[in-house]
């Protein structure tokens, strides 16, 4: 259940969990996610645009040629939440990740003090949560990773992180999606295609809510899987 | 399908095809894009009889240059516009803005620069032959979303058109002229994050638009925001409109092709009725802004709402 509701200027509505980032509060985070979506395609609650859950926060952007702030409040109020349920909606993933590709395992060894192979034993047997998808289009923030490999960011971010690469930092594991500049520590590359601008009926992979697992695969895969798409 | 297309001979500064959003996509990390101002968006459209929402190419400044090689259309280009039609033996007509022309083959569209404004609108009628993702034509070139791989227009791309001019009639529109540079807001989330000498400067003070300034986020520059909470908070999701202030303490707006979530605090919310007149501001502009309720903001879309709709019925036959 929301601690708040608050307007975020006169076409938007922030519904608070609180200040904590767990995975419980972002479970009810995408629950109340979920009930909206499918509210708004049944019909049952015009006008909205976007919807968009975070760690501890759902936004939602409307239209306010069709509704209103109070309108969208008073749904809001109306929610009971012990009805909702997030099982029916969410996935399981078993992405795979070739370990090869990393670029920081090294150095991530020597600041951990663990052997590079049980960073990558704990990162495979961990399953994760995708709390939120964004910044850009289908990148996903997973967690949660054990305290033993928590890591901060990079001191100087990368110029260039290819696509698909995937990265860590504190408790929490990326997928890059794009090429483009960034601060995670790389520990491998997937060959999948996370994000797929030219479908429109399924251009996201992963969707908030959902969890992965990651599988690794050799070199040799990487390139089968990745000459296949 | 219809063969008739303008080359581009020059692209413009940031021409892109637009309509009015990419909306239900923003929890995957698709900001909405679209048009930046939807008035003159929707002017363009109803004058060359398209449906509101139909595609368009917005261009930012300077303007593309397109000849139409094969084909017949008629054309419209809305906001503050300076553009010449080049006819096929290489007279120039001055154009007006918020009126349709015919343009035969071999004729040329020149859209030299926008006047003190930033974006254009140019539709055709029938609209461009783009398939759109998503129920959308919007360009997203920051994330390659969009017609033509997601990029700006470029030199030599052929556009393409539905149909070949079928309306006989050329049409105007009597648009107001709205030049603003004092813009409302609502208080943002973390208003309460900032000094209270801090929010007084604000809303009392010139914030000057930064030439840092594109479809993502307006940049201002200005008496330094003094955050005295947290110049970071948790990732949460970005309506356009929103000023965050980095540690910096210089604000930025987020427009159109925003990141859809961030971290930093939010000071305020331009409000839905100002947006169009925010962002047909240009760089270097010193903008004021000045702090309403709700319930204004609410008044304030209705009576824009209004104004769109009494603009458009003023459309009329050139005779």
């Amino acid at each position: 259940m929301f601690k708040k509701l608050s307007n975020i200027g006169d076409c938007g509505i922030v519904c608070d969990f609180g200040e904590e980032v767990n995975r419980s509060i972002n479970t009810e985070v995408i629950k109340l996610f979920h009930h909206v979506k499918k509210q708004s395609s049944d019909g049952n609650l015009s006008g909205i645009l976007n919807c968009t859950p975070s760690y501890n926060k759902l936004i939602i952007n409307f239209d306010l040629n069709k509704t209103n702030s109070n309108k969208i409040i008073d749904f809001l109020k109306s929610v009971d939440f012990s009805k909702l349920n997030l099982s029916e909606d969410k996935k399981e993933w078993i992405i795979p990740i070739c370990y090869d590709f990393e670029m920081d395992l090294e150095n991530m060894s020597k600041v951990l003090k663990i052997d590079k192979e049980e960073i990558i034993n704990i990162h495979l047997n961990t399953v994760f949560f995708i709390y939120m998808i964004g910044f850009v289009p289908g990148h996903p923030f997973m967690g949660d990773l054990d305290a033993k490999v928590f890591l901060n960011r990079l001191k100087t971010p990368r110029v260039n992180i290819p696509a698909g690469s995937i990265g860590i930092v504190e408790k929490f594991c990326n997928i890059y999606p794009y090429e483009s500049p960034g601060g995670w520590n790389i520990i491998g590359k997937t060959p999948k295609k996370i994000f797929n601008s030219r479908d429109s009926t399924n251009p996201c992979l992963l969707s908030p809510g959902d969890t992965v697992k990651f599988k690794s695969i050799s070199k040799e895969e990487f390139n089968k899987i990745n000459n296949e798409r | 399908m219809n063969d008739s297309f303008f080359e581009v001979l020059r692209p413009g500064i940031n021409t892109t095809f637009q309509d009015q959003g990419r909306f239900h996509l923003q929890h995957f990390g698709v900001a909405p894009s679209g048009c930046m101002d939807y008035e003159s968006f929707t002017i363009a459209n109803v004058l060359v009889s398209n449906h509101k929402t139909e595609g368009v190419l917005e261009f930012a400044y300077q303007g593309p240059l397109l000849k139409l090689i094969k084909g017949q259309t008629k054309f419209a280009i809305t906001g503050k516009v300076h553009f010449q039609i080049i006819n096929s033996k290489n007279e120039t007509i001055n154009g007006e803005c918020n009126r349709t022309y015919d343009i035969e083959e071999g004729e040329q569209i020149d859209i030299l620069a926008t006047n003190k404004t930033v974006y254009g609108y140019l539709a055709i009628e029938g609209g461009f032959s783009v398939s759109p993702f998503c129920n959308s034509v919007s360009t997203l070139s920051r994330a390659n979303i969009g017609p033509n791989e997601g990029k700006k227009i470029n030199l030599k791309n052929k556009i393409f058109f539905k149909k070949n001019r079928q309306e006989k009639n050329n049409y105007f529109i009597n648009v107001q002229n709205k030049n603003n540079n004092l813009i409302r807001v609502l208080k943002g989330s973390q208003h309460d994050y900032f000094s209270d000498s801090s929010k007084k400067d604000f809303c009392s003070k010139n914030y000057k638009i930064s030439s840092l300034t594109d479809r993502m986020g307006m940049r201002l520059e200005g008496t330094i925001l003094k955050n005295v909470v947290s110049t970071n908070i948790r990732s949460e999701g970005i309506i356009k409109g929103s000023i965050q202030v980095p540690a910096d303490g210089q604000p930025i707006v987020l427009l159109n092709d925003h990141p859809t979530i961030g971290g930093y605090p939010k000071i305020a919310n331009v409000i839905s009725a100002d947006y169009d007149l925010l962002v047909q501001n240009v760089s270097g502009t010193n903008l004021l802004f000045k702090y309403i309720e709700l319930e204004e903001a609410e008044k304030a879309f209705k009576l824009y709402s209004e104004n769109i709709k009494e603009t458009l019925e003023t459309k009329s036959i050139i005779k």
